[in-house]
């Protein structure tokens, strides 16, 4: 252990580790609420709402994150005086801003999918006993399928929070400060090779966590439907 | 059209450039899948093991590169694989230096990450062989390496199959983050078109759709595998 690197990098990584953190907290929970409409437009009977955001699911899962990254951030710059015009280039100036947006837009196509098979995969039956019951569609969707489908959303959401976590760290490469970001400047200026390391230490606990948290989660939620 | 002129073949046009980033992308996603099937199904053997010694490192590496970004997994086999060659180089002759291949490195990197998920679907395809199979083949006197060859890893490939389609996906957008080390992928050639040319949205849109391209093509591929390995299971799909 090199306890000089450490003092000195150990809480600029901790802060990056914040950042990290935040990058992808955000992303996430933006992206469930664009994830639904998306996985609701998929499953339309309306042809060209059904088409497009199939067309955008595919277009996001066939793209590297990095690229998508790279066409945010440093494509916006060639639009900056259309963006400037509209007051919106501050934000866009903005490596964290535009890593949030990415990396919402990325997780939205994924969690569509998500969704869209948890709610595809709940029983026919359930909502054709709510049918004969006479339950409107609406509240079939709210009352009946909506909470089995999260249930069964629950395990593939987890992964793919975890998935975030490790993608995140792409936004180190575009100037943005998060964990990846600091250990990178800490190993340019230091060439010491612990600090990747501490790193892959710090993602490797983040990720457990978020693996145990899960699990409870999923045991508790199911307890009224597991046998014995 | 100016931007289509930038697309074009020559000297004037990054249209050269930009193939063969392509071609190295293919290159090393097709020069990792070997590594990667061969690293994971030994893995998925050891996680199978009697030795519990085995069990746990197998285990153990799954967990590890399964929870590590794929850039840092990169570094770490990068800058780690440099400083572990320079210090055996210098112990067998001192004073000479070697220099790491980005190519290899990123091959090594993104295959060990590969072989973390995939010893994870061979042995979901493992459970989907019944104790049969190979009762079997010991009944009829074919010895333990016999069994694995003629028998059992003709059918794993088969149950395998989709789950290691879905990783050569992952493994093929995966590449583009070896464009941090010193390797000229398509991702990084077309950040030099992006720095000469200056039109960050156009180039960068375009390598986006070769990627979207590439992992079209490997759809259509997967699924003509997949129908010729279904033949004869009654599965049309």
């Amino acid at each position: 252990m090199n306890f000089d690197v450490l003092q000195e990098y150990g809480p600029r990584m901790l802060a990056g580790l914040v950042v990290t953190l935040e990058l992808v907290s955000i992303a996430i929970v933006l992206g469930a609420l664009l994830a639904v409409p998306i996985a609701l437009g998929r499953m339309s009977r309306n042809k060209l709402l059904s088409r497009l955001a199939f067309a955008y699911v595919y277009a996001v899962r066939g793209t590297p994150l990095l690229a998508q990254t790279f066409l945010v951030y440093y494509g916006a710059g060639q639009f900056r005086p259309e963006l400037q015009a509209a007051g919106l280039w501050w934000l866009f100036k903005d490596a964290f801003f535009c890593c949030v947006l990415t990396f919402t837009l990325n997780t939205a196509a994924y969690q569509a999918e998500i969704y869209r098979g948890a709610i595809l995969a709940v029983p026919r039956g359930q909502s054709e006993a709510a049918m004969s019951l006479g339950l409107t569609p609406r509240s079939i969707f709210r009352m009946v399928v909506a909470p089995q489908a999260m249930l069964l959303a629950l395990r593939p959401l987890g992964n793919e929070i975890i998935l975030m976590i490790k993608g995140s760290s792409v936004a180190a490469i575009v100037t943005v400060f998060d964990l990846m970001g600091v250990t990178r400047l800490a190993y340019s200026r230091t060439f010491d090779f612990q600090v990747y390391l501490w790193a892959a230490v710090l993602y490797l606990v983040m990720v457990e966590i978020i693996r145990r948290v899960w699990d409870h989660l999923e045991h508790r939620l199911t307890r009224h439907i597991r046998h014995a | 059209m100016d931007l289509i002129r930038l697309l074009s073949f020559g000297p004037d046009g990054w249209g050269d450039e930009l193939a063969a980033g392509t071609w190295l992308t293919i290159r090393l996603a097709v020069a990792t899948l070997p590594f990667g099937l061969l690293l994971g199904l030994l893995v998925a053997l050891a996680k199978r093991s009697h030795i519990r010694a085995l069990r746990v490192v197998g285990n153990a590496y799954t967990t590890v590169f399964r929870g590590l970004p794929e850039l840092l997994t990169i570094f770490i086999v990068y800058f780690g694989g440099q400083i572990l060659l320079q210090r055996i180089v210098e112990f067998v002759s001192p004073g000479s230096s070697v220099e790491v291949s980005g190519f290899v490195s990123g091959m090594i990197a993104l295959g060990v990450v590969f072989s973390a998920y995939s010893s994870e679907v061979f042995l979901g395809a493992f459970r989907g062989i019944s104790r049969g199979q190979w009762e079997a083949s010991r009944s009829l006197g074919l010895r333990p390496l016999a069994t694995m060859r003629l028998v059992i890893l003709p059918q794993l490939v088969r149950l395998a199959l989709p789950g290691l389609a879905n990783l050569w996906l992952i493994l093929l957008k995966d590449t583009s983050l070896v464009s941090v080390i010193a390797i000229d992928d398509l991702l990084r050639v077309t950040g030099i078109a992006v720095r000469v040319t200056k039109q960050p949205f156009f180039f960068f849109g375009i390598a986006c759709l070769l990627y979207l391209v590439m992992s079209m093509i490997s759809s259509i591929g997967i699924t003509a595998i997949e129908r010729r390995l279904g033949r004869g299971h009654g599965r049309t799909a």
